[in-house]
């Protein structure tokens, strides 16, 4: 079985930088995996997922997705696959402030026919989707309709989490989703979001420095070891 | 384009305050704009219609233009005037159907005073061929009688049997005055908007009498003639500035310009109206061009301001950008939706300033004819308007393309998190 994401010998260098700040021998995630990636700040794991979500290409080597030439594609293919294929999920500041709950989590089946299609399978409407994610990530229905700036820290999150997962993407990009929330809450957020990635049955990279979150993950890369540029910090 | 309006939007509605501060600003910019452009256009109107249905003005052989600014506009002092039998032979002419004699040089506080025959009452055309009209009294009949024009009537408070002295020349101050021989006021013409309503008109006679016992703009020494005895002279005028002239048929207009350009008697000189105001207008083209571009700096100046109001928003917009770009945004959708905030804030500042405009000439325009003589339309923008309207609109939404290409490289180069 082919894949659901491959990384061939690539290198990666910032612009304006000597050295490059990634080198990956190689890397493979199958559908439906869960990863744990960690590695002290400045290791390049935000510049590695930006490389698996299309919105950087290698200078030399080959990114795959879905058996798709990521690296080849034009500038445009890559928003469209990225659109269609990946939910992210950053660290904070994940919502647009004038925007409703319900409209933030909306937003990628606004840009995409294939998110939104997906997320009509199994719902009515997209209202319905949503209310159903927002629902199983233990969002009541009376916040819905507030604006996205009247939530705590931890209820955002959980808002980008239900926005990653509608329209089942095959692939949930989350950097540093829990940095911002204290430890009983990372660990109740990590619960949640494994648990919908697996019934929504997609893949999961998991980005923090925190090792304690490690144990809840039964594959961990460590950045130290899969990266081998010298440029990478630590 | 259709999924990026609702979120333009909100994202609007979320911005509105300074958003609306750039939208009354260009309103008031675009609303000077036109504005001076209406007033151009009125002015220009308004000065075409100083005179009408006369079809020659002649004079003594000088400038056309200077001949017109004393004959209809009552400016500036004739050097030379034309003797009083090429008035009577003009008169006589077979072509001719009227002749109205302009006499000039007097002045009362600061008011020109013109010397003319009642013919000026009955055959003196302005904007739409309209005749003169009196607002209250009669034509002057008598010799030291008087009609005002409307505007120098309301300034100077004047009302029917009022007595009013003249002074020699032209100005304000420092001239003589004709103290001795003083005029009833017998009429006060209604308002037209033209030169008429500033000036003071008197009997060709009464010109004469008042000047009897001057010589050389100076009054004798030792001589003065009452006001009782001027009637024993001859007041037959010896000249005149220049005489309007109506021609029974206009087809012969061409004829009798190259008739009197040739005349005998004394070098004169004929010009047709319409053609000497055009030129007369056109020198003051200059001052009606620096204004226009004065208020379209105003109005370039104000896009600079949307330009700015949207570049120095765009940082701290920068975060709401990568959010829409992680979720499936092109940097195209972004160029996208800056620009079409832009062009709307453009577009609606437009209209809001043409529909202020209107609203304000409605509003002033009975004051601003009544004060200065100005008719201000009320109308739909014409064509000049409209095709500045557009101007306008265009340069708009180009400005707007400068934040939406700024946006579009900004989230190019954040990717999916902004660097802030
Ligand atoms: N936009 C950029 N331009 C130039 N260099 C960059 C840029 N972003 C990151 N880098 C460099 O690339 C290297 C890796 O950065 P990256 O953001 O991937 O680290 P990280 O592992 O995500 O760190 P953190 O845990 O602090 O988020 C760093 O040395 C950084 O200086
Ligand atoms: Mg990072």
């Amino acid at each position: 079985m082919t894949a659901l994401l491959a990384l061939e010998d690539v290198h990666y260098r910032w612009p304006g930088q000597d050295a490059p700040c990634l080198e990956i021998a190689r890397l493979q995630v199958a559908a439906d995996e869960q990863v744990f990636i960690h590695g002290a700040s400045g290791s390049g794991k935000s510049t590695l997922l930006n490389l698996l979500a299309g919105v950087l290409v290698p200078q030399r080597g080959r990114v795959e997705a879905l058996g798709q030439p990521l690296s080849q594609l034009t500038a445009a293919a890559r928003d469209r696959f990225r659109v269609d294929h990946v939910g992210l999920i950053f660290q904070q500041f994940n919502l647009i402030p004038y925007l409703s709950v319900l409209d933030n989590v909306l937003l990628p089946c606004r840009f995409s026919a294939r998110r939104r299609q997906r997320a009509l399978e199994s719902a009515a409407s997209l209202h319905e989707a949503a209310g159903a994610l927002l629902a199983h990530l233990d969002l009541a229905p009376e916040m819905w309709r507030r604006n996205a700036t009247r939530l705590s820290v931890g209820q955002q999150q959980r808002v980008a989490a239900a926005r990653a997962l509608i329209g089942r993407p095959e692939i949930v990009i989350a950097d540093e989703p829990t940095s911002a929330l204290d430890a009983a809450r990372q660990d109740a957020f990590l619960d949640l979001l494994r648990r919908e990635c697996a019934a929504a049955r997609a893949a999961l990279l998991f980005v923090s420095h925190d090792q304690r979150l490690a144990a809840h993950f039964s594959r961990r890369l460590d950045m130290a070891e899969l990266n081998r540029a010298a440029g990478a910090t630590s | 384009m259709n999924h990026l309006l609702p979120l333009a939007l909100k994202s609007a509605w979320n911005r509105r305050y300074t958003l609306s501060l750039t939208l009354i600003a260009i309103a008031l910019s675009v609303t000077l704009l036109l504005g001076i452009e209406r007033l151009r256009q009125d002015a220009r109107a308004g000065f075409a219609q100083a005179i009408s249905g006369t079809d020659l003005v002649v004079g003594a052989r000088s400038s056309p233009v200077q001949l017109m600014l004393y004959a209809v506009f009552r400016l500036g002092e004739a050097t030379q005037n034309l003797g009083w039998d090429s008035v009577q032979a003009l008169a006589a002419h077979p072509a001719v159907a009227w002749t109205i004699p302009l006499s000039l040089g007097d002045s009362h506080r600061g008011y020109p005073v013109l010397g003319t025959t009642p013919a000026y009452f009955k055959h003196f055309r302005h904007g739409d061929k309209q005749a003169l009209r009196l607002a209250q009294g009669k034509p002057f009949a008598g010799l030291f009688e008087t009609v005002l024009g409307a505007e120098a009537a309301q300034r100077l408070g004047y009302r029917l049997g009022d007595r009013i002295t003249l002074a020699h020349g032209l100005g304000d101050s420092g001239l003589t005055e004709h103290g001795d021989k003083p005029f009833t006021v017998v009429g006060i013409l209604a308002r037209t908007g033209t030169p008429v309503d500033r000036t003071v008109h008197i009997g060709l006679e009464a010109m004469e009498a008042i000047h009897l016992d001057w010589q050389g703009g100076a009054p004798l020494r030792g001589l003065t003639i009452p006001p009782e005895l001027v009637r024993k002279f001859d007041l037959t005028p010896k000249a005149v500035t220049a005489v309007l002239v109506g021609l029974k048929t206009r087809t012969g207009v061409f004829a009798m310009q190259r008739y009197l350009s040739n005349y005998r008697g004394e070098p004169l000189m004929a010009v047709l109206p319409g053609v000497a105001l055009s030129q007369l207008w056109d020198m003051l083209t200059v001052a009606e061009h620096a204004l226009l571009a004065i208020s379209a700096l105003v109005v370039a100046v104000s896009f600079a301001g949307l330009v700015a109001v949207v570049l120095a928003g765009l940082g701290e917009r920068r975060r709401e950008l990568a959010i829409l770009r992680a979720n499936g945004a092109r940097p195209r959708d972004l160029f996208t939706l800056l620009a079409l905030e832009g062009s709307a804030i453009t577009l609606a500042g437009a209209v809001t300033g043409a529909l202020l405009l209107t609203a304000l000439t409605a509003a002033l325009g009975p004051w601003v004819e009544a004060h200065y003589g100005l008719a201000l339309r009320t109308a739909l923008p014409s064509p000049e308007e409209l095709q500045l309207l557009a101007w306008v609109v265009g340069v708009g939404t180009l400005a707007s393309l400068l934040p939406g290409y700024r946006a579009y490289r900004l989230s190019l180069a954040d990717g999916l998190t902004p660097r802030v």
